[in-house]
């Protein structure tokens, strides 16, 4: 089925960057093999946003009366549960990508504080879903929360890169993570290691989000029964 | 603005309280005018119905059209026409008698004479600078009371109208039932004193299991199945 | 009712619990007014650093005491099912919202000179630019009350409402933060010209949150 497909593309894909990235691509002249981190970093970098995009996405769609489905409010739930992860896995990178370049274990520059909040934003929504069980409870407001937090990404993003500006020149030694791209194979690479974690999130999230209409099935179904239970009152109690 | 003769209608209203089904299938048909007593045990399903047809509560299958609103798409233009004395009082412990009743009188577009002669009504008005917070129960109910009267609703809905209240309280209430009718208001009447909501009550409904069960013999089978009331 | 003057009464109506209960004053305050000084506790006071970060200390405790002031503006909406009693009331969603946000900024407005004054006593800060201060202050404070007042009421009804609220604002309020104090640290330093377009970011914020919060305000409190 689909599911099955897509994990396989997936972990097809994946090998190959695998060996793209470790053997194909050549060293690069200022960072060595250090560099390679890249192939893991910007991929979580993009995804991360991505999944958040999706998040937002689903829930407008789901808020929306005309396109309401349930399936929108668990597939927000799903993207951002995959988010989550890739955001954390992306300021991990970051940090051991940063150590042996920067000499220190973080950096308070526009893309890493950025995704600082949004990973403290993801925190945020996801604890507001749990609160809730069945996706009526849920369903408005985390879909607005995710709205909220998804509009402000842009002026987060804005304040944090003017600040960041600001206060450049104090450092004494900021360089950049940035790689200069030489040849065909490392721009190539690049590509094609997104590529590959796009599909390893498509994966999840189709997963997660067959999971939780398994669930939200499961608690309907019991609901149902509940209700006929109650409507189909025994004889005896019935007053008439 | 001509008022629909026909205020409540439920046909097979599902009503969720969470997960629970507390409202499962409820028949109701209410006309302007009516003093409706709905009798039933605890956790039947009486003050789910009421907050149905106050508009605060959405039907998750059935039909429920009050004072012709549907409720499944415009739950909230009913809440207007409608007065609750319910568990709660809907006040604030801070705020002064006629500060509370005032406030919510002049949300709902109406004068602070409106709010002075229900508090007046109710018998409050010596009460009117003390804050909610140091009030009796009998006292709060009877704020709660004044605050649903200064809305001149078309629609009240009483439940336990006697609880808590001491014998001055409850012929205010007493009162405002009795000249219900005459005030061209509807009256819904959730209580465990089947004897006494009778004196007021034009019809009786039982409310079993979150289902409604119309006439006298209905709610005879069910006394047996409430509580004493303190 | 027109929605001016059903905000006006739900921000009497707050403002007048407030007089009576005392909490901003009595509570908020001070725990606001300890902030600072743990900070003090926590940098060496002795060495100048307290007056050179005093703008981001100044903002930080604002932002933990808007907290305090956010949860106690709701705290009052759960007492006696008060929130059914304002879904009762026929009161327009945005007229609520308004009026909510617009106590909360009053009281933070008090807040804030107080804790100001605070800033300038307990750290020996020189005032500068006082009018790049206050115009920063203004759109700060907007977008700080109506991101309170949104999530607030998103997380009326909810189970651990006293933690999740906190947790979702201050990632949101991310730009007040670094507006707020790149704009009071400007001012302080005789900079002003770097502190203005940081007053321009503080109204984009301001304006973007109060849009979203008015239009979300109504179903939410549905919700709750």
């Amino acid at each position: 089925m689909t599911l099955k497909w897509l994990t396989g593309l997936t972990v097809v894909s994946l090998a190959v960057t695998v060996v793209l990235a470790l053997v194909v691509a050549p060293a690069d002249a200022v960072q060595g093999d250090a560099y390679r981190l890249m192939y893991l970093h910007v991929p979580t970098a993009w995804l991360a946003y991505l999944a958040f995009f999706v998040t937002a996405v689903a829930s407008a769609l789901w808020l929306w009366p005309r396109t309401r489905s349930t399936t929108w409010d668990l597939l927000a739930g799903a993207s951002a549960e995959v988010g989550v992860i890739f955001t954390g896995l992306c300021l991990a990178m970051g940090s051991f990508w940063g150590r042996p370049i920067w000499g220190t274990w973080w950096e308070w520059d526009a893309r890493v504080t950025t995704t600082a909040v949004l990973f403290f934003l993801y925190l945020g929504y996801l604890a507001l879903r749990r609160t809730g069980v069945t996706a009526a409870e849920r369903g408005k407001r985390c879909a607005i929360a995710a709205l909220i937090a998804f509009a402000d990404v842009p002026v987060v993003h804005f304040s944090v890169t003017w600040w960041e500006t600001l206060h450049q020149d104090a450092t004494v030694f900021n360089p950049k993570l940035d790689v200069h791209f030489e040849g065909f194979w490392m721009p190539f690479t690049l590509v094609f290691a997104v590529f590959a974690f796009t599909l390893l999130y498509a994966t999840l999230v189709t997963a997660r989000l067959q999971l939780a209409e398994l669930e939200e099935g499961k608690e309907e179904r019991e609901l149902e029964r509940a209700i006929e239970r109650r409507v189909r009152v025994p004889a005896e109690q019935v007053p008439v | 603005m001509r008022v629909p003769s026909r205020v409540i209608s439920l046909q097979s209203a599902v009503c969720l309280l969470g997960r629970f089904p507390a409202l499962a299938g409820a028949d109701l048909e209410v006309n302007a005018g009516d003093v409706v007593l709905l009798a039933g045990p605890n956790g039947a399903g009486k003050t789910t119905l009421l907050r149905l047809c106050a508009g605060l509560l959405a039907v998750r299958s059935g039909r429920a059209v009050v004072l012709g609103h549907d409720l499944a798409s415009d739950r909230r233009a009913v809440r207007r026409s409608v007065g609750m004395v319910g568990h709660e009082t809907f006040a604030y412990d801070d705020l002064t008698v006629s500060e509370n009743v005032r406030f919510a009188t002049r949300a709902a577009g109406r004068t602070r004479e409106d709010a002075d002669a229900a508090i007046v009504r109710v018998g409050l008005a010596e009460l009117t600078g003390v804050a909610h917070g140091r009030l009796s129960q009998g006292q709060r109910r009877r704020l709660s009371l004044a605050i649903a009267l200064a809305r001149d609703p078309r629609l009240l809905l009483l439940d336990e109208p006697h609880a808590g209240l001491d014998a001055e309280g409850r012929a205010v209430v007493d009162d405002v039932m009795a000249n219900a009718p005459t005030e061209g208001r509807t009256v819904l009447i959730a209580s465990h004193e089947v004897d006494l909501a009778r004196r007021f009550a034009t019809r009786e409904v039982a409310i079993v299991a979150g289902r409604a069960y119309e006439g006298r013999t209905a709610v005879a089978k069910v006394e047996p199945l409430m509580k004493v009331s303190p | 009712m027109s929605i001016l003057r059903s905000s006006l009464l739900v921000a009497g109506k707050d403002l007048r619990i407030e007089r009576r209960s005392r909490v901003a004053m009595q509570q908020v305050l001070p725990f606001g007014a300890i902030v600072l000084v743990l900070f003090a506790f926590a940098l060496d006071p002795d060495r100048g650093l307290l007056s050179r970060v005093a703008p981001g200390l100044f903002w930080t405790a604002v932002l933990l005491a808007a907290l305090l002031a956010v949860g106690r503006a709701f705290a009052v909406e759960e007492g006696n099912a008060a929130r059914d009693g304002l879904r009762l009331s026929g009161l327009d969603g945005i007229a609520i919202f308004f009026g909510k946000a617009v106590a909360i900024v009053v009281e933070l407005a008090v807040l804030e000179v107080v804790l100001g004054l605070g800033v300038v006593v307990l750290y020996d800060v020189e005032v500068h630019g006082l009018l790049l201060i206050v115009a920063a202050a203004i759109p700060a404070t907007i977008g700080l009350a109506a991101t309170g007042t949104v999530y607030g009421v998103l997380g009326l009804g909810v189970r651990a409402r006293e933690t999740l609220v906190p947790l979702l604002v201050l990632p949101a309020v991310t730009p007040v933060m670094l507006g707020g104090t790149q704009a009071f640290d400007a001012a302080l330093d005789g900079r002003p010209g770097d502190g203005w377009p940081w007053v321009q970011l503080l109204w984009a914020f301001a304006l973007l949150v109060v849009t979203l919060g008015a239009l979300a305000f109504g179903p939410l409190l549905e919700e709750s």
